[in-house]
């Protein structure tokens, strides 16, 4: 089992890439920050990887991608799954009066996921076998006030890897949309913590399983799907009033 | 993209506190914030500030830190060694990562939030052990060592401090030091049971065990006295690596002291029937119990039934390694048992040259004084002795309680067992513990003083406090 792992030293990658190493997977990890990358590579060896290879980038930059998976291919000998986990939770506030600002978060959580979709789609439909798991977020389920411009790019990922799994699925290739609700993470480290709050290990271990099942749509812990129907069927003239 | 460094998450969070913060769905969530309690809760405790690490590479300067810091890793300390009120705790359960691993001399690196379950889960597959495990599984690698844990190997493998043969301690002026036998061999000495108060362990590395399979080949022995516990006991410790025993405290005046032994080997079987193997994970304890269901009667017929359930002398099986030494881990949140108000661990060892006199002295206080323990165990500690300067394991016997938490009453038992304890020459076990007086303190471990030269400056625990003033 070769693995690609987009956005490497995310906590929810990392554990979802030590599940795969516990079987003895091959990984090529991609990140921006090399101490921390070689970090999680060392992890990933000691918990069984059978070969792990490291690429210092950074995914805003789209014209990289191509090489990335070029690399990734050459390096592992073809993928068989592929985890895209790299993002910001941005600062709402800076967004909404910032156009550069909004702009910027939108590349990094949704265009720049458009363009390596793109490429991993034509490259997995070729194969013709293989999985590719999208972390996207509950947060992409309904615009709120309090969190919309990363809600709309992971929205728009959400949208667009629903359209990709359909298309894929008739060659036999599986699309995962994974949607974590709250994690414990470094990303979410200024917040305050409350029971809803789930551990990466957990949520890894369920996206390593949701990729081998080839799943569809996953809410990861599962009790935020009851939740994000709730959410998603309230009626907008009450929602909005809602400091969501 | 970026990622909050510490510095940035600690004003993060400064600003998160002071003023009412929005998260997304607030709405949804329960106010109620993570907990950083002890494991016994009790007692109740509020860290000021709580500063999460999760890369050794990001580490956040401990001087500007303001008052005292403790490292705090998934709280299963009974007592308040774990807690630092009104003080700074840092969480290292972030710190969760392997470092090498080499399978030619088991030596295992990893960060100091790696916790044991982690490891077993790694590395059992593959035919490696852990040297000595503690009774939870749920214990960071940090924690192993701040408390020198001892399991039910302690006669032949002595605590987890000897298996460790080197780690790196940050201290709060930014100072990092490789520790080993002979590297800065005082500080190792002093942090191996150091209750996490000589700097922060960033990583460790010890020396693994081969096992043959992933199970146990077990022998459970019922014994009716004390003498009879200490006869089985002294043939187990040469047969079995692992030995432990269940004591039925609550009858003593009665019965002299029956229970059961719980012995066991690493077996070469490989395989078991799916139906044997399958993890018997109950749910966990969703609400704290209300505590008047938690009273002698019910708990001498909790007693009465666990004796009862095994009916021959002797019985022998193979069995999963989860089960047999993590029994409770099965029941996520048991400490919820004890209701709101928590309960007291007490743990002592005491030498029993004296025809176990002083032992059964202390039985009959704990029978007699109405205070219930249902969950005792009891065990021989080996000659081996321990590496760190306020290790708790010696040579004795070694009787681990608990008492659920109803004030003052329990509170004066625990003194009486404190001067018995002393009398007998014996010492209580400070990770457990949340109450004892610092003259105690100070008798059971008179090393507290050459200790606390290499106690950080700026790192304090509850316990340390309450011990040391």
């Amino acid at each position: 089992m070769n693995v690609l792992i987009l956005g490497a030293t995310s906590a929810i990658a990392h554990e979802t890439a030590k599940a795969y190493a516990a079987q003895g997977a091959a990984l090529y990890l991609v990140g921006r920050n090399p101490e921390k990358l070689n970090a999680n590579a060392d992890d990933l060896k000691v918990a069984g990887a059978k070969q792990i290879a490291c690429q210092i980038v950074d995914l805003d930059d789209l014209g990289a991608h191509e090489t990335i998976l070029k690399n990734a291919d050459a390096a592992l000998g073809g993928l068989d799954a592929v985890v895209l986990a790299w993002g910001t939770l941005g600062d709402q506030t800076a967004s909404q009066t910032k156009v550069d600002e909004a702009l910027r978060q939108f590349h990094t959580n949704a265009v720049s996921y458009i363009s390596m979709l793109t490429l991993l789609g034509n490259y997995f439909e070729e194969r013709k076998q293989g999985v590719i798991g999208v972390i996207t977020s509950v947060a992409g389920d309904r615009g709120r006030g309090s969190n919309y411009v990363y809600g709309a790019a992971k929205g728009a990922v959400s949208l667009f890897t629903g359209g990709l799994r359909a298309r894929l699925a008739k060659v036999g290739v599986s699309v995962v949309t994974i949607k974590p609700g709250f994690v414990d993470t470094p990303m979410t480290a200024g917040m305050k913590k409350n029971p809803l709050y789930a551990s990466p290990q957990s949520v890894g271990n369920r996206i390593h399983k949701a990729m081998v099942g080839g799943e569809n749509v996953v809410y990861t812990p599962s009790f935020w799907m009851l939740i994000m129907g709730i959410i998603r069927n309230i009626p907008e003239r009450i929602f909005k009033k809602l400091s969501l | 993209m970026e990622e909050l460094s510490v510095v940035d998450a600690i004003k993060a969070d400064e600003e998160a506190q002071a003023k009412p913060h929005t998260q997304p769905i607030g709405m949804l969530a329960s106010a109620r914030a993570r907990r950083y309690e002890s494991w016994g809760r009790f007692p109740k405790s509020n860290p000021k500030r709580v500063v999460s690490l999760h890369w050794l590479n990001d580490l956040p300067n401990l001087e500007s830190i303001e008052g005292t810091i403790l490292p705090h890793g998934y709280g299963r300390s009974y007592g308040d060694s774990c807690l630092n009120n009104e003080g700074t705790l840092i969480d290292i359960t972030g710190l969760r990562r392997f470092i090498s691993f080499d399978p030619e001399t088991g030596l295992l690196r990893c960060e100091s939030g790696v916790m044991l379950a982690d490891i077993l889960t790694y590395f059992v597959p593959r035919g490696w052990f852990l040297p000595v495990t503690p009774g939870t599984k749920f214990v960071s690698i940090g924690g192993a060592i701040a408390n020198d844990v001892h399991g039910k190997n302690h006669h032949g493998g002595g605590t987890f401090g000897r298996h460790v043969t080197a780690f790196e301690l940050l201290r709060s002026d930014g100072e990092r030091l490789i520790c080993t036998p002979t590297q800065n061999p005082e500080m190792f000495r002093a942090t191996i049971g150091g209750l996490g108060l000589t700097g922060l362990i960033l990583w460790a590395e010890f020396r693994m065990r081969r096992i043959p399979g992933p199970f146990i080949a077990e022998e459970r022995v019922k014994f009716k006295s004390i003498e009879e516990f200490f006869e089985i006991s002294q043939d187990a410790d040469e047969r079995f690596e692992y030995t432990a025993a269940w004591l039925d405290c609550l009858t003593f005046k009665q019965y002299q002291g029956r229970g059961f032994c719980m012995l066991g080997n690493h077996d070469r079987l490989q395989t078991l029937p799916e139906q044997q193997i399958k993890p018997k994970n109950l749910p966990p304890v969703p609400v704290d119990v209300p505590s008047f269901l938690l009273n002698p009667l019910t708990m001498r017929m909790f007693n009465e039934v666990i004796y009862n359930m095994q009916i021959p002398k002797r019985i022998q099986r193979v069995s999963p390694y989860d089960g047999f030494f993590y029994p409770l881990d099965a029941l996520q949140d048991w400490n919820r048992m004890y209701g709101k108000k928590g309960f007291l661990q007490y743990q002592f060892v005491i030498p029993y040259n004296d025809n176990y006199r002083a032992l059964k002295n202390i039985l009959n206080e704990i029978s007699g004084s109405g205070e219930g323990s249902f969950l005792v165990v009891f065990k021989t500690f080996g000659e081996v002795s321990s590496p760190g300067m306020l290790s708790f394991p010696r040579k004795g016997v070694t009787l681990a309680l608990d008492f659920p938490m109803r004030g003052s009453s329990t509170l004066e038992l625990c003194t009486r067992l404190d001067r018995m304890v002393r009398e007998s020459g014996g010492v209580v076990y400070p990770a457990k513990d949340a109450r004892m007086s610092a003259a105690d303190f100070q008798a059971f471990y008179p090393q507290w003083r050459e200790f606390s030269r290499y106690v950080d400056p700026k790192f304090s625990s509850s316990f340390w406090r309450r011990v040391t003033s």
